[in-house]
């Protein structure tokens, strides 16, 4: 049959089901299979904190967004195009984000009138007018996989739980995208359980087989894949890029990785990445608590391991006053906070960047640390080692800023060659004439010793040390030098930041600033409106402590400066605090990152204000 | 690949491990009160690992607040003095990074058992190999003598002015539950006594809990002085030695009879029971050290001192390094390459 093919440069597609419907592997195979075809990927999964909630209820819906493209993938998108919906409940939450004129797949199969019913719908939306703005098309999912399993000799269970497949068979007809990648992934995972690959795979290419055959199906989208430079590639989300960061700069450092943490929400998936890396001689322990995960690492640290901890926001919370211990001992240390929404408990499973000022201002006394912040999932690894950097040259713990849309979304990456990226230099100290706060001259960091250096031996703690020989002392001036010292040393590590890069016009109207993950939202924002012919700057920042160098002297030449978050103005303040310059600022605190379309929006009313113009 | 630490252990020059008490000692003063009990535990460390033939700069001492935790600056070894409560875990992480090292964990009742309670069953249950030194004093001391979880239940205090009433913990049967697999009682008084046990635990393998009253002079002097002053200890407290008797009494006249599960005290001169009749001590014995340890606190009975139980199991860190062994002897190919790759991975040419 003949169709029509439209050809398009960015596409969103939305799988939604109930918790247990299996709609995140479906959304991370969409993934792959179209990174794999050569698009840029951008993906988002969106689950309920509950693992399994209640079947067919508003809150158990759990869904995966894939953003894929040649052209603009900075985000797991704004809209989505095509939405794959499983049940009334699912329908009912992801509707909204539907564009108008879009498509929408759905499972007639769970429209029951107990689920209608979960869903709060008083009437059957597949039978009443809610649904006319779209592009829709009814299956019964799970009526089509019966009757293809019917011999398989497979549970009715097993066999309705292949529908996600079915879906996902259809997805890729779509788009035209190939079935091997996920035919091989099927092989690969039910190998041992030949009956299961067999139904999954029958199932996958009947649902491609649906669309070929349906007459429902009037269009195919083709999606233009993008020129990639040549290398090899994967699929990552950010907590695993975390984990292999860590494990590359313990690689570059030459020394052993451990990794001391706690599990929590959204940051675990780095302590499993770290904890299965055993066959790679990393060592972790998951403590009995937050304290604990901290603490094993900064003994860790003092033994000469690249140490590091992982976590999220109430974690960071009971992580604060060793956090001072270790700013106080000057040992490496790596910590690592996914950010989520809080305060407490919050939204466990839900982004927010709420945390700049805990990790700036949360401990005891005097205590700077330095702070980054990565913008991508990939560019998890990149700071990551960044971290580990600074925190061996500078002897001092660094908190690392992700957040639950990084540590969980993922983007196809271009695994680095690792003779390119340099060594971290370590120097251990075995001379004898060791003082433990005798300190280098051009960074201020003290010289690493470790156990087992004869006549080395040295006693470093909480209490205030006296400069250069390390004895406990309590002299008013040695405290306030020591204070002074310990501050000074965070800001040379400006020394070794890159300045901040700026994007743009450098006499535009407007500068933009961002940090951490706002990142896709803001340059797709920032790209269209440039095309549109505005005058515009942005800077995106990855050092929040300290800054870099010029980024003084790039605030000094606008008048307005743009500051989105992800909070109530956390990185504003401390602009405002540093630069004394007014700053706008505007701000999200939904669990969710910002349309590139709020940005714009913004944006455009901002410049209205300002009587700017293209 | 070898890292940057075995370089340092490796390329280290030859070291004499002919040691005198006086090489264990720093050059800081040491401060606390005049008689407390904690001067006779630092001498009596010093004094053991001077013959334990290890050289120096593989001891790390790893305190965390309280009186007890200075102890780390009086000693010419490596150390970390943490914050309150921490010691044990930032102890389990230099021992699982560096497990050729010995590693002393020095805390109070307060610190390790109230603050720091979750780090030690924790450490305890893994086998962590830790030489865990709790000086307990029944009190809070450096911050001048408020309720500690030792403190007996009635004592009045700083917070507690019209008496305790928490019951307070047993910290042998606080160990012995948790898991560790040397647990052991002296006190500050017999210096011979504590050099026995240190010198044991620092030859187990795993995780090592040593008790030691220590006696406070300023916020609550005497408190052991039933069970350590030399003219009512023989009759109040009873040692035991692994395959002996429990005999006590100013004359070895009484010992320790079990009945059924239930300890008892009998007379060797009445005619009743001999020594024969008498419970005998097993430090291998994981029940008996339960019963041994639960003594404690019964009146009617005499205070143990000595090990309580000392057994074998592989430590936390042997089995962290035998399962990257054992992972690494599974996996065809190691390389950081092909770890960054994973499983899907594709090649744009």
């Amino acid at each position: 049959m003949e169709r029509k093919i439209i050809e398009l440069e960015d596409v969103t597609i939305r799988f939604a089901g109930d918790s247990g419907d299996g709609m995140q592997l479906t959304g991370s195979r969409f993934s792959d299979t179209s990174a794999f075809f050569g698009t840029d990927v951008s993906t988002f999964p969106d689950y309920p904190s509950e693992i399994r909630a209640p079947e067919g209820t508003l809150y158990g819906v759990s869904a995966y967004q894939i953003h894929f493209g040649s052209k603009g993938v900075y985000t797991p998108g704004d809209q989505i195009d095509v939405l794959v919906a499983m049940n009334p409940a699912s329908l009912k939450v992801n509707l909204p984000f539907l564009r108008k004129g879009g498509i929408l797949i759905v499972n007639t199969a769970n429209f029951t009138e107990k689920n209608l019913k979960l869903a709060k719908y008083e009437t059957n939306p597949l039978e009443d007018d809610t649904l006319k703005d779209y592009q829709v098309f009814k299956i019964n999912l799970n009526e089509l996989v019966s009757e293809l399993l019917k011999d398989s000799g497979l549970t009715p269970k097993q066999i309705e739980r292949t529908k996600n497949i079915f879906a996902l068979g259809l997805a890729y007809w779509l788009f035209d995208l190939p079935l091997r990648p996920t035919e091989e992934w099927i092989n690969h995972k039910f190998g041992k359980r030949p009956q299961i690959a067999q139904a999954n795979l029958k199932v996958l290419r009947a649902g491609y087989e649906f669309g070929e055959t349906n007459e429902l199906f009037a269009i195919r989208y083709k999606v233009t894949p993008k020129k990639f430079e040549p290398g090899i590639y994967r699929n990552i989300t950010g907590n695993e890029a975390v984990a292999l960061g860590l494990v590359v700069a313990a690689n570059k450092a030459k020394l052993p990785l451990f990794l001391g943490s706690y599990p929590i929400t959204p940051a675990s998936e780095i302590l499993h990445f770290i904890s299965s890396y055993k066959p790679y001689g990393v060592r972790h322990l998951q403590a009995e608590d937050e304290i604990g995960g901290i603490t094993s690492a900064i003994g860790a640290a003092y033994g000469g391991a690249l140490a590091a901890t992982s976590t999220s926001g109430p974690g960071l919370s009971l992580k604060v006053e060793a956090l001072g211990l270790a700013v106080i001992l000057e040992l490496p240390l790596v910590v690592i906070d996914v950010q989520r929404a809080g305060p407490s408990t919050g939204m466990p499973t839900k982004m927010e960047q709420a945390d700049l000022f805990l990790a700036m201002f949360g401990r005891h006394g005097e205590a700077p640390l330095p702070i980054l912040a990565a913008s991508t999932p990939t560019d998890c690894f990149d700071m990551t080692l960044e971290a580990a950097k600074i925190a061996i040259k500078y002897m001092t713990p660094v908190i690392l800023l992700t957040d639950g849309y990084l540590g969980q979304s993922s983007e196809e990456w271009k695994i680095p060659d690792l003779n390119t990226i340099p060594d971290i230099p370590v120097q251990f100290y075995t001379n004898p004439d060791y003082l433990p706060y005798k300190r280098d001259p051009i960074t201020l960091a003290r010289y690493w010793a470790i156990p087992g250096s004869p006549g080395l031996e040295h006693r470093i703690g909480g209490l205030e040390k006296e400069d250069i020989t390390g004895i406990v002392s309590q002299d008013p001036l040695n405290h306030q030098r020591m204070v002074e010292l310990r501050a000074e040393k965070i800001k040379r590590i400006q020394q070794d930041i890159p300045d901040a890069e700026l994007l743009g016009d450098e006499n535009a109207d407007l500068l933009i600033i961002g940090w951490g993950s706002t990142y896709g939202s803001i340059k797709a924002a920032f790209d269209r409106l440039i095309e549109k012919g505005y005058k515009l700057a942005y800077v995106h920042l990855k050092y929040l402590n300290p800054f870099p160098r010029n980024l003084g002297s790039i605030i000094e030449k606008f008048d307005n400066i743009f500051v989105p978050e992800n909070n109530l103005g956390q990185l504003a303040f401390i602009l405002q605090g540093t630069f004394l310059k007014p700053v706008i600022r505007y701000h999200k605190i939904q669990g969710r990152i910002f349309l590139s379309s709020e940005i714009e929006n913004k944006i455009l009313e901002i410049l209205n204000a300002k009587g700017g113009k293209k | 690949m070898t890292t940057l630490i075995e370089n340092v252990i490796q390329n280290k020059p030859i070291t004499t491990v002919e040691y005198t008490p006086k090489d264990f000692k720093s050059p800081l003063e040491v401060r606390w009160c005049s008689g407390c009990g904690s001067y006779s535990i630092l001498a009596q460390v010093q004094k053991i690992l001077a013959g334990l033939k290890i050289p120096r700069e593989q001891y790390a001492f790893v305190s965390g607040i309280g009186c007890s935790s200075r102890f780390p600056y009086y000693m010419q070894t490596y150390g970390i003095h943490g914050i309150h409560g921490r010691a044990i875990a930032i102890a389990t992480g230099l021992k699982v990074a560096r497990p050729d090292l010995s590693v002393w964990v020095v805390t109070g009742d307060g610190d390790c058992m109230s603050i720091g309670g979750n780090h030690l069953i924790h450490a305890a249950r893994r086998n962590v190999g830790l030489k865990v030194l709790m000086f307990n004093n029944e009190i809070y001391s450096l911050t001048k003598g408020q309720v500690s979880p030792t403190t007996q239940i009635g004592q009045p205090t700083k917070s507690s002015p019209f008496g305790n009433i928490d019951y307070p913990f047993n910290p042998a049967s606080l160990a012995l539950g948790s898991g560790a697999t040397f647990v052991a009682r002296t006190f500050d008084r017999d210096p011979k006594h504590m050099q026995g046990i240190l010198e044991r635990a620092a030859k187990h393998n795993g995780f090592a809990f040593v008790e030691i009253y220590t006696n406070c002079v300023i916020y609550n002097d005497g408190a052991f002085d039933l069970y350590t002053a030399a003219d009512s200890r023989r009759e109040h407290s009873v040692m035991l030695e692994h395959g002996k008797p429990l005999i006590f009494g100013a004359n070895n006249d009484k010992g320790i009879r079990l009945d059924g599960f239930t300890p008892t005290v009998v007379s060797l001169t009445d005619g009743k029971w001999s020594v024969d009749d008498l419970l005998v001590h097993d430090e291998k014995d994981t029940t008996l050290a339960f019963i041994l340890a639960n003594m404690t606190y019964n009146s009617n009975l005499p205070r143990p001192f000595g090990i309580f139980q000392s057994i074998e199991k592989p430590s936390y860190e042997e089995l962290t390094i035998r399962q990257i062994e054992e992972a690494k002897s599974k996996t065809p190919d190691t390389s950081i390459e092909t770890l960054l790759k994973g499983e899907d991975y594709w090649e744009i040419k």
